[in-house]
């Protein structure tokens, strides 16, 4: 196939030109359509784009499995929500903080669990993910348990106050994409990025090269979990009303299916697996109660012809660090 | 005075004791040859050095100051100066040659997430360094011309010489070579004991495990000889070869 010459030719323009080039329509989108729905559905498409180039970063990149990482959206969203609500925070000093905490819950999480990988590592953030939802559930007296916080402030800008108009979060979410992709291109072309990278490959390898692999990984946990975090807070401030389902284990799955079918380390792949996912089951609606079935039924075949994903140049053999190659050196 | 002197090193894998008591040195730029049957405890030998493994026992003393290495993990064993290559090749597959040989200088650079995010001097300059080297160390290998080619696409023989380039990025005082020829066709045989008489050139002590004989006893300044978890003999290559325990170790009693 085509494609993954055509991403290998995009992958050796300067990045700040494939940012352009790949976000440059999305700008320019709502002058041309003035639909709310559709304006709206791609905010939301954003900020899926978001969340799975945060996801991109230990999946993709460095190969840890997290199941959970809804939880760290929640964490953000939550932060913001909360700042707001008890400290009257404004959106543009509770986006940081959002990233922070959630970076910080990141490193908690991440401190303990990446010793074990694959498999076990997989379960590990599941269990977190888990733990994170249940505790917004039952925290009653902070989160509003079931019911979620609501009245949660939208940001300013300036003299210009967002409303329900979704154009200037599309915005928001444009160029924070736009940053993410930035910097995210700034950290995998340095030594850390080939660092994570050779962790993905062979972290027995990578370690006997001089690379500490457990100080690698935490970095790319709390990268991965800030960025969500941004995600969280941009979330909050869109909804107003945030509740502890909109954090649930699908959601990760669904993260996580965004980053494979988008091709597993690529940046952009993560924004386009975002897309077609945020997208698919829209257009399919026509279909009604089939739409979920065929949804699947493109996934699964997706896997079947192209499993390195969309953009994917390579095929990733160590995923979901198969015991079989990750086993101790053999012995002679 | 040794660069590496172990000593009474052992370990034991449950029921079975792997390595049993061992002792060796090398010599600052000397050739050691390690052999032995298969299972006789080489590789663990190995893995015990490069902190894959933890020891029982023994010391592990290495450079100018002697410094114990028993206990580091494997990426501050190299930070010390012991480099190594695996017997079953793990280069990093889906990264370019570039990259794979890059990786290899992360103990020797110091620049971190910020000065990425920033691109700051510090980065800059790091970055050029590793360029630079990493391509002179891919000239000494020969593998130059391939240098943003993916690693898994490259030959056997080639893959083998990346990794020897990787191993030699992060400037090693020693370097341990698990089997480097084991697949190899003779040409390429004769190619590899060539380049790694050109690593001794660097002044860099080689520890290396192998089979073949016809390439290991020209190239060695000394060869160690293991059975079953224990040294059985030590010596000059032509001395060893004639060692009636060596005989029977590798022959069978008889």
């Amino acid at each position: 196939m085509n494609l993954g010459k055509a991403s290998e030719k995009i992958k050796n323009l300067p990045y700040p030109l494939q940012i352009v080039l790949f976000l440059g329509p999305f700008f320019l989108f709502p002058l041309f359509d003035k639909n709310t729905y559709h304006l709206d559905l791609l905010t939301g498409v954003g900020i899926f784009a978001l969340l799975a180039m945060g996801l991109n970063v230990v999946v993709g990149l460095t190969g840890l499995l997290n199941l959970g990482y809804a939880a760290f959206f929640g964490i953000g969203a939550y932060t913001y929500a909360l700042l707001n609500l008890h400290w009257h925070w404004s959106f543009w000093c509770g986006l940081p903080a959002a990233g922070l905490v959630s970076m910080l819950f990141g490193f908690l999480i991440g401190m303990p669990s990446i010793r074990v990988r694959g498999d076990y590592l997989a379960i590990t953030t599941l269990g977190f993910g888990e733990i994170t939802r249940i505790a917004f559930n039952n925290l009653d007296q902070w989160t509003g348990g079931p019911n979620g916080l609501l009245g949660i402030a939208r940001p300013r800008f300036f003299n210009y106050s967002f409303s329900v108009n979704p154009t200037p979060y599309l915005y928001l979410v444009l160029v924070m994409i736009a940053l993410t992709a930035f910097f995210l291109f700034r950290m995998s072309r340095s030594k850390i990025g080939r660092a994570l990278v050779a962790i993905r490959e062979d972290e027995l390898a990578a370690s006997c090269m001089g690379v500490p692999a457990l100080h690698v990984k935490l970095v790319a946990f709390g990268v991965s979990a800030f960025i969500a975090g941004l995600a969280g807070a941009v979330f909050a401030a869109k909804q107003t009303i945030i509740t502890p389902d909109s954090f649930d284990f699908v959601l990760s799955v669904l993260l996580l299916a965004m980053v494979v079918l988008g091709g597993m380390g690529n940046i952009w792949g993560a924004v386009l697996g975002a897309l077609v996912l945020g997208v698919l089951p829209e257009l399919l609606r026509g279909f009604a109660v089939y739409r979920m079935l065929i949804f699947g039924l493109v996934m699964i075949l997706m896997m079947i012809f192209r499993p390195q994903g969309i953009l994917g140049s390579q095929i990733i053999r160590r995923e979901l660090g198969s015991p079989k190659e990750k086993g101790s050196d053999g012995t002679s | 005075m040794a660069l590496l002197e172990v000593k009474a090193l052992s370990k034991r894998f449950g029921g079975v004791q792997a390595l049993k008591r061992i002792d060796l040195s090398v010599e600052q730029g000397q050739i050691v040859g390690l052999i032995g049957p298969n299972g006789a405890g080489k590789t663990s030998f190995f893995n015990c050095i490069t902190g894959l493994l933890a020891t029982d026992e023994g010391e592990i003393l290495f450079g100018r100051e002697r410094e114990n290495l028993e206990g580091l993990a494997a990426h501050r064993v190299l930070k010390k100066g012991i480099a190594r290559t695996f017997q079953n090749l793990r280069i990093f597959r889906n990264m370019t040659l570039f990259e794979n040989v890059a990786v290899g200088f992360h103990a020797r650079t110091r620049s971190g997430l910020w000065d990425a995010f920033l691109r700051t001097g510090r980065f800059y300059a790091e970055e050029k360094m590793i360029h630079e080297k990493s391509m002179e160390l891919l000239r000494f290998v020969g593998l130059d011309r391939s240098s943003s080619e993916i690693a898994q696409n490259l030959p056997y023989g080639s893959q083998k010489r990346l990794e020897i380039a990787r191993a030699l990025a992060s400037e090693p005082q020693l370097l341990l070579l698990d089997e480097p020829v084991a697949g190899m066709n003779p040409t390429e045989k004769e190619e590899l004991a060539r380049l790694i008489r050109r690593i001794r050139e660097k002044n860099i002590a080689i520890l290396i495990i192998e089979h073949d004989m016809k390439v290991v006893m020209p190239l060695s300044e000394k060869i160690v000889v293991m059975d079953d978890g224990e040294k059985i003999a030590e010596g000059p290559p032509e001395i060893v070869q004639k060692d009636p325990r060596v005989v029977r170790a590798y022959l069978g009693e008889g």
